[in-house]
């Protein structure tokens, strides 16, 4: 399982990549690994805003649907339309295949976040 | 994972890296190396399959052949020996029990083979309506463990350690005395996966051997362990219906679209004057095959026409073979003709769909 020590995780396997204001999602190694062959990414709009926990759109697996969550709150400026046709490049590399990118609305929001470290001992409890 | 069986091929899947889940109270792997790839395994080349958690009833004596038919829906009068059939069980309401093989051996011997998660209550329906047949049944389920070995190369791979001619095993037949490097075992070509392939039995301290032996000899045949994911992908393909999705206590065989195998014209059976009533009457419900541009349907989901509920999805997937996003699902009969648009309700959003032909997937004979 492969944890980057530079992004901020949460409990419900979403990582954050903080550019400035701005931020990527995307959903961990350990994540895609969990849910297998993933085939459909249903990502928001653009301008769409979330609060953090809020969900913000789905991933399918061949099995299952699972929800993805806000790690932040934000307005999205981005989605990563590749995923629409191959979403199985989630499961190929989950950390450069990011999902979505916000404005994050309140930075301080991060503090609540697992770090890499803290993040790689959560899943390994999970196992 | 407390309080769960465990096929004695256990370990040998989690040294495999299969991903163990609970499946009906069974510790069984749901995938391996991933659930497509295995998938296409089974459809292009074979995949091995553990399904030592099947139930397996014996029901030997004088009355057996009796018995099951007043058991059965489908009709056991013209099986012949080491032949098989597929038939619902029923409840006097006409709700299904379990769907079952019919293995049998002879006129006083067959094997019932039976889903593992209905496998003590048809046990005890069994045992419920033996009243005075003379029979005796016993469950077996602990000692038989079970292999599905799946696939256009399946023949090919298990002829390599047997000296039975596996040719001579028809479909829907089976041979119980088969020799499979030294391991006594029974074989049928039967399966639920929509390919050609063996269904084998053999006892539980043999089954490690018999799995190393089968996955040794198709490595260079593009043999694969597959787990329950693929399982279901690859029956759900073919429509073949699974206990609790397409089938269940409250739906008919009738309107599960298993027609074929209820015998109305034979004696009586548990269950006859209801279904005969609704044959007559029409069915209210069917089962029906559809498919949609977007949104892949789920087990549960609503279906509707015109925004009104008129059913549920049964089994839904982006199917991995046809790559098209398909479901089975029990809707209002008067919904069902082929090419009606109806429509499927996706968590907040409402998808259009059009009712196509069950029977997605039919290998190439």
């Amino acid at each position: 399982m492969k944890v980057l020590n530079d992004l901020f995780y949460t409990k419900e396997h979403e990582w954050v990549k903080v550019e400035g204001e701005e931020a990527y999602i995307g959903i961990s190694d350990y994540a895609q690994h969990e849910l297998g062959d993933i085939v459909y990414v249903e990502l928001p709009e653009i301008d769409d805003e979330f609060d953090a926990e809020e969900s913000f759109g789905v991933v399918e697996s061949v099995k299952a649907v699972s929800d993805l969550y806000m790690p932040v709150g934000g307005t999205i400026i981005e989605v990563n339309e590749e995923l629409e046709d191959e979403p199985e490049l989630v499961n190929e590399d989950a950390y450069e295949n990011w999902i979505i990118k916000v404005k994050m609305t309140d930075k301080s929001e991060l503090d609540e976040l697992l770090s890499g470290e803290e993040y790689q001992a959560y899943c390994a409890e999970e196992e | 994972m407390e309080n769960v069986q465990k096929t004695a091929l256990y370990n040998a899947h989690k040294e495999l890296g299969g991903k163990i889940i609970d499946f009906a109270g069974w510790a069984l792997p749901v995938q391996y190396e991933g659930i497509i790839s295995e998938h296409e395994a089974v459809r292009n080349n074979a995949g091995l399959f553990d399904v030592s958690h099947m139930g397996e009833v014996e029901i030997a004596g004088k009355d057996a052949f009796e018995f099951i038919q007043r058991l059965i829906t489908n009709d056991i009068s013209k099986l012949k020996d080491n032949q098989i059939s597929y038939s619902p069980i029923c409840y006097e309401d006409g709700g299904i029990v379990d769907d079952l093989l019919v293995y049998k051996y002879n006129h006083e011997r067959f094997l019932l083979v039976v889903n593992a998660s209905n496998t003590q209550k048809d046990y005890e329906w069994m045992l419920k309506n033996v009243n005075n047949y003379d029979l005796e049944l016993k469950n077996l389920s602990d000692e038989y463990s079970q292999l599905a070995l799946q696939g256009p190369k399946a023949q090919e791979i298990l002829q390599k350690l047997t000296d039975t001619d596996l040719s001579t095993i028809k479909f829907f037949y089976f041979n119980p005395e088969v020799r499979i490097q030294d391991i006594k075992c029974i074989v049928s070509r039967t399966g639920y996966t929509g390919e050609d392939g063996f269904e084998i039995y053999c006892a539980n301290g043999d089954i490690e051997k018999l799995w190393e032996s089968i996955l040794a000899a198709g490595k260079d045949d593009g043999l694969k362990p597959a787990g329950l994911g693929a399982r279901d992908t690859l029956r759900f393909e073919a429509s073949l219906p699974l206990y609790g999705n397409e089938i269940d206590k409250d739906i008919t065989p009738l309107e599960a679209g298993l027609g074929y195998f209820v015998k109305l014209d034979k004696d009586d059976f548990i269950g006859k004057e209801v279904l005969e009533k609704q044959k007559q009457e029409g069915l209210k419900r069917k089962l029906v095959g559809f498919e949609m541009q977007k949104g892949i349907p789920r087990h549960g989901y609503t279906i509707l026409k015109e925004g009104n509920p008129i059913g549920k999805v049964t089994t839904g997937y982006l199917s991995p073979t046809l790559k098209k996003n398909i479901g089975l699902a029990l809707i209002e009969e008067k919904y069902s003709a082929m090419g009606q648009e109806i429509e499927v309700q996706i968590r907040k959003k409402v998808f259009p769909a059009r009712i196509v032909k069950k029977g997605f997937y039919k290998r190439a004979k």
